[in-house]
């Protein structure tokens, strides 16, 4: 059919996602609790991940910034990130969080910046290749393909 | 010598022109001829001297500026030696005639001398001694040559004798000689004088050579200036007299001898491009008398390509007359050729910076309209989303009980919904064409297959009495190779369009290969098209019909939802359709005969679809395919539509290489024509598509399918056929038709993307009409199929009874028959769900399942379900995600939970409801999981609520109901388990989490298995 193609790209670009540890098997559950009573469920999820993402680092930047760094107020922050980011697989992300986390610990403020700027570029990586993920599945509901769940066997 | 004598004739010349005067003052005269400088001739010869002297010294000058002035300077040279040496001669000359003059002179004096000497001798005899004898003297003079010889005879004899002879006289006359040899003396001395000027005369002549070497010597040394001068200056130098023949020429690199130069002209000299000019130029400036510059290029085998700037100036003679003229040329070629590469260069820059400024412009058009269009598919895109939950739920709303009067506005407001969501469909399909987003895919396909299927979803939609029929010639391959989709949606589209106006006649597809047109030929194609149209086309019209109210987006879809809109007026029309086509196959079947192309050879395929419709009016053919363009707003009234179909189907077949061309007469209908181009696949069956073949499993008359070339949809055998077969039918392919129902439905929806909710009645029809007899066409439905044929039979049996439900429900469908298509929704979906989880507990999900469906119907049932069945279970998670996911899960696993998000909140929960289960996150703020569990469990054991107290948790006013409500309270003091959620922290280690009173945990992020087992572990 047509949409085969499409359709082999896609579980070839989630491989490649799983391959590079941007997702790990979470996301599949995601996935899994999409069906078409909750159509857009992994998008839904992806997107609330989105906005809470960008709060949190917003807030972890600005607290990060100033002087005298509320280090428990950054590991709280940095906490919830990684529960939510490995809420949805995004592996990249919840590691990068978890060595934020340690030199949170450590009160090490430099390190503590650094691992922000991992964590914000993890997330960017992440999204571009969500997206990109989801626009491929769009073009694939699109023409009247389905995602092909079946065929992402590990 | 001879200027001696000379200068001497002169003295005498001198004397002569004085004789008169001289027996008078000879004293006088005598110092005059001493001065010589002063008198006569003696200064005409001095200013001569000084004349030709003058002359040099100027010359010198002169000289040194025209050394300045070098174009003149070797003429003027040349003429000033002339004139010196003429000069020169001339003084030479005058002093030889004044030598002449002074020696005749001399003998005139001594002829003069003895003839004195005689007179005196006479005068002796005549006693005549007057002093005064002029007149005599010019008598003697007369005399005087003849007796010359006896004179000088007689001298010295009479001398003698008078000096003897007479005494008296003798003192006399001594004193006379005495006088004469005085004045002889003087004259010798004058002589001598004379003599001595003359040799002072010649020296002077002989010093006055000097100049002249003096002057060449200059002139070398101005010629060895010129020459180091000119020595490396790329310049030829040359004088060229008035016929053009050079009499002189510098030539620094010569590569001609001056013989070969000299005396000739350029044209004889030289040949190539450039000479002749470069005479022609001289020449003009020779005749213009005025000098004029001008660069020249020569093309000469002597010298090559070569450009010569040349300055050429006229010479004149002393009269005025053009003699010639001078010219100088300098090699700018080099010069020449980067100027012109230079000027290249900024030609091209220009040229360049134009482009560039050009692209530019067009790059931010580009930009612009890319950045319109992407708003626009934007925009589209966000108003889809809204609109459609919209739509659904007015259809939700149409499923309620309503009155007339609320019925049509809701089928208003429904068929206004489908047309913004079709319009913004057509929106979003051109801005993909135009922004070349839209990507077409390569598959192969059933032409047959496709004609019949759009057909037959027309048919099935069709509210007219109109005849559909299709015929796809016997050339046209079993299976070709394009983009399926957007040919269908072509073809629906035109289809539908051409449904659209037509009240009675027919429809029809035309499918035939063309003879090879080969699009280089396009244009050629393309007029012959249009002139096979003799009516010109037009289908604006049409096109802004298939947008009508009650089709929707894509062509299935739009096709679909008519069908749904049929549904209610055709009493089956479901069951008709389907017998429909099997009969016809049947019958048709095997008069055909495919001949398979070999390997992948493009074959082009015109498709006609051909209506007896009102056709279009010749004013509107230019505007048809223009986007939002209608026939007239007439037609936009009474047929509705966006205006954008048209366009969108030739867009799509440009994008495909084809063409879309339309012949139309109006009244008699209009034929809108497209030919694209399709590779033909190597293999030539259908065997490579697994789809096909599990098509082929379940369905005998498959094969029948492909090779049929024919297909007709009459419109009055729809109704009496369905009553009759459909029945029957359905019953015996039950089972399948619940496997394919659901697969249908996957199919189904995905073509339907756009529109959720006008799919959801449309899904239902299309599914349960090809579940019946046309699933092998649909190649959607068999795309899905993959995953439903692994469906094991139990299930199927489970899903056979849904079936009989909905069946059941169809049934009372007549009367509302958007009930029945939510209703049939949800079976399918509830069918697909059990067919794809494989579930422990069958019973509970069909319980859901059932609660499901009854939710649409029935609110009150469900609640009922929910308290008795439902075990309570509480999240206590403070992360929106992990709620989400959790929440998501447990409802797929058929629980649904409460949700707080910290401790305190937990414990509020805990006081106010009995919870079967809590899942506790560890790590919360304000309180976290092991706090909420300790209080949770010391009121457990208590029975009160002091830990919470002490924890700050006062407010818990419901006390009182909770004991009223007893069982409630007793049940919550059972121990409630808990399950601690952990994310692997060293915080969260599982002691603690035992410690405080957890009954297990489990670690971050949940997942169905974990979950599951779980709920197994704990749930009763």
């Amino acid at each position: 059919m047509e949409v085969g193609q499409m359709q082999r790209q896609w579980v070839d670009y989630m491989r490649s996602l799983f391959m590079e540890g941007f997702l790990d098997d979470q996301f599949l559950q995601l996935q899994q609790l999409q069906d078409e009573s909750n159509p857009d469920f992994v998008v839904e999820v992806v997107s609330l991940f989105y906005e809470d993402s960008e709060k949190l680092l917003n807030d972890l930047t600005k607290t990060l910034d100033t002087k005298g760094t509320d280090f428990k107020r950054v590991d709280a922050h940095v906490h919830q990130l990684k529960g939510s980011s490995s809420s949805i697989g995004a592996q990249r992300v919840k590691n990068a969080c978890i060595a934020f986390r340690n030199f949170c610990e450590e009160h090490n403020i430099e390190e503590c910046l650094r691992c922000l700027q991992q964590v914000k570029q993890e997330y960017c990586f992440l999204k571009n290749k969500l997206e990109t993920l989801f626009r491929l599945e769009q073009q694939i509901v699109a023409a009247g393909g389905s995602i092909p769940m079946m065929e992402l066997s590990f | 010598m001879v200027y001696e004598m000379e200068s001497d004739c002169i003295e005498d010349m001198e004397i002569e022109a004085l004789s008169s005067m001289w027996p008078e003052d000879i004293g006088t005269e005598v110092g005059r001829q001493f001065n010589i400088e002063r008198p006569g001739r003696d200064q005409d010869m001095l200013e001569e001297v000084t004349i030709i002297d003058d002359p040099t010294i100027v010359d010198f000058k002169r000289l040194m500026e025209l050394t300045n002035y070098t174009d003149k300077g070797s003429s003027q040279l040349a003429y000033l030696v002339k004139h010196w040496e003429y000069k020169q001669a001339n003084a030479v000359r005058l002093l030889r005639e004044e030598l002449d003059h002074l020696s005749k002179q001399r003998q005139e004096v001594e002829l003069k001398k003895l003839e004195i000497l005689e007179e005196q001798r006479f005068e002796e005899e005549r006693y005549a001694g007057d002093k005064r004898p002029v007149s005599i003297l010019d008598g003697v003079y007369d005399i005087w040559q003849a007796v010359p010889h006896r004179k000088n005879d007689i001298v010295v004899q009479s001398k003698g004798i008078e000096i003897d002879a007479d005494y008296d006289t003798v003192i006399y006359w001594k004193q006379q000689a005495l006088h004469l040899e005085k004045l002889l003396e003087a004259s010798v001395q004058r002589e001598q004088v004379l003599m001595q000027k003359l040799q002072e005369s010649i020296q002077n002549l002989e010093k006055q050579s000097s100049p002249v070497e003096e002057l060449s010597q200059i002139l070398k040394r101005a010629d060895n200036f010129l020459h180091f001068v000119l020595q490396n200056a790329p310049v030829v130098i040359g004088h060229q007299d008035e016929e053009m023949r050079y009499r002189f020429i510098y030539n620094h690199f010569p590569s001609l001898h001056e013989e070969d130069i000299i005396g000739r002209t350029d044209v004889e000299i030289f040949s190539g491009a450039g000479v002749k000019e470069s005479q022609d130029f001289k020449r003009e400036v020779l005749e213009k008398g005025l000098p004029a510059k001008k660069e020249i290029t020569f093309e000469t085998g002597l010298f090559g390509s070569k450009t010569f700037l040349i300055h050429v100036e006229p010479v004149f003679s002393k009269a005025g007359e053009k003699i010639g003229i001078n010219y100088m040329g300098m090699d700018v070629t080099d010069q020449v050729r980067r100027r012109e590469r230079m000027a290249k260069i900024r030609e091209e820059i220009a040229v360049q910076k134009a482009k560039e400024s050009e692209l530019n412009k067009t790059i931010h058009i580009t930009e612009e309209t890319m950045r319109a269009k992407q708003m626009l598919a934007t925009m589209s895109h966000e108003i889809r989303s809204p609109l459609s939950g919209v739509v659904s739920i007015a259809e939700i709303l149409s499923t309620t009980k309503l009155d007339q009067e609320q019925r049509q506005l809701l089928d208003v407001m429904l068929s206004s919904g489908d047309l913004v969501l079709q319009l913004i469909n057509d929106i979003l399909d051109l801005s993909k064409v135009e922004s070349g987003v839209m990507k077409l895919e390569a598959t192969k396909f059933r032409p047959r297959q496709v004609v019949k299927h759009v057909l037959q979803t027309a048919a099935a939609s069709l509210q007219k009495i109109l005849t559909l029929e299709g015929h796809v010639a016997d050339d046209v391959p079993i299976e070709i190779i394009g983009d399926v989709l957007r040919i269908r949606q072509i073809l629906t589209n035109l289809v539908s369009n051409a449904i659209k106006f037509t009240h009675e006649g027919k429809v029809g597809i035309n499918l035939y290969v063309v003879p090879d047109p080969s699009f280089g030929n396009a244009e050629g194609y393309h007029q012959k098209l249009i002139a096979d149209q003799q009516t010109i086309s037009v289908n604006d019209v049409k096109g802004e019909k298939c947008l009508s109210t009650s089709q929707i987006s894509s062509d299935e879809n739009g096709l679909d939802s008519k069908k749904c809109g049929e549904c209610p007026r055709q009493n089956h029309p479901f069951n008709d359709e389907s017998t429909t086509p099997t009969k016809n196959e049947s019958s048709i079947n095997g008069d055909f005969e495919e001949q398979l192309h070999a390997a992948e050879t493009t074959v082009w395929i015109r498709c006609d679809v051909y209506d007896t419709g009102i056709g279009i009016p010749d004013n509107a053919l230019p505007t048809l395919f223009k986007r939002y363009m209608q026939v007239s707003a007439d037609h936009a009234r009474k047929y509705g539509g966006t205006g954008l179909g048209l366009a969108i189907c030739k867009q799509l077949v440009e994008l495909m290489g084809g063409r879309l061309t339309v012949s139309s007469k109006e009244h008699r209908g209009s034929t809108f024509t497209f030919i694209l181009p399709y590779k033909v696949s190597t293999t030539c069956d259908h065997s490579d598509d697994p789809d096909e073949l599990s098509d082929m499993d379940n369905h005998d008359d498959v094969e029948d399918d492909t090779n049929e070339g024919f297909f007709q949809f009459q419109p009055r055998t729809l109704g009496s056929l369905f009553s009759s077969n459909g029945s029957a039918r359905a019953t015996k392919l039950l089972s399948q038709n619940i496997a394919y129902s659901s697969s249908n439905f996957r199919g189904f929806s995905d073509v339907a993307y756009s529109l959720p909710s006008g799919n959801i009645r449309s899904k239902e029809t299309a599914s349960i009409q090809d579940g019946l007899s046309e699933v092998d066409i649909n190649p959607e439905i068999a795309e899905s199929e993959n995953s439903v044929s692994h469906i094991p039979d139990q299930e199927i049996e489970n899903g056979v009874c849904n079936y009989k439900q909905l069946q059941e429900n169809m049934n009372c469908q007549y009367q509302n028959p958007s009930i029945n298509c939510t209703q049939l929704k949800e079976a399918s979906r509830e069918v697909a769900v059990a067919t794809k989880t494989t579930e422990p507990q069958p019973t509970s999900q069909s319980q859901e399942k059932c609660d499901t469906i009854s939710q649409c119907v029935n609110d009150s049932t469900e609640e009922v379900l929910k308290s008795t069945l439902r075990p309570r279970i509480l999240l206590v998670e403070d992360n929106k995600i992990n709620v989400m996911v959790a929440k998501s899960m447990m409802k797929q696993l058929g629980h649904s939970i409460d949700v707080v998000n910290n401790g305190i909140e937990a414990v509020r929960a805990v006081q106010r409801n009995s919870y079967d289960l809590i899942l506790m996150d560890v790590c919360m703020p304000i309180m976290n999981g092991l706090n909420a569990t300790k209080i949770i469990r010391s009121f457990e054991e208590t029975g009160n609520w002091d830990a919470a107290s002490e924890a700050g948790i006062d407010k818990f006013v419901p006390e009182a109901d909770s004991l009223h409500n007893d069982e409630g309270s007793s049940l919550s003091r059972k121990r409630i388990p808990i399950i601690a959620m952990t994310a692997n922290a060293l915080s969260e280690s599982a002691e603690e989490c035992f410690a405080n009173g957890m009954d297990s945990f489990v670690s971050k992020p949940v997942n169905f298995q974990k979950l599951r087992q779980c709920l197994e572990q704990y749930l009763p």
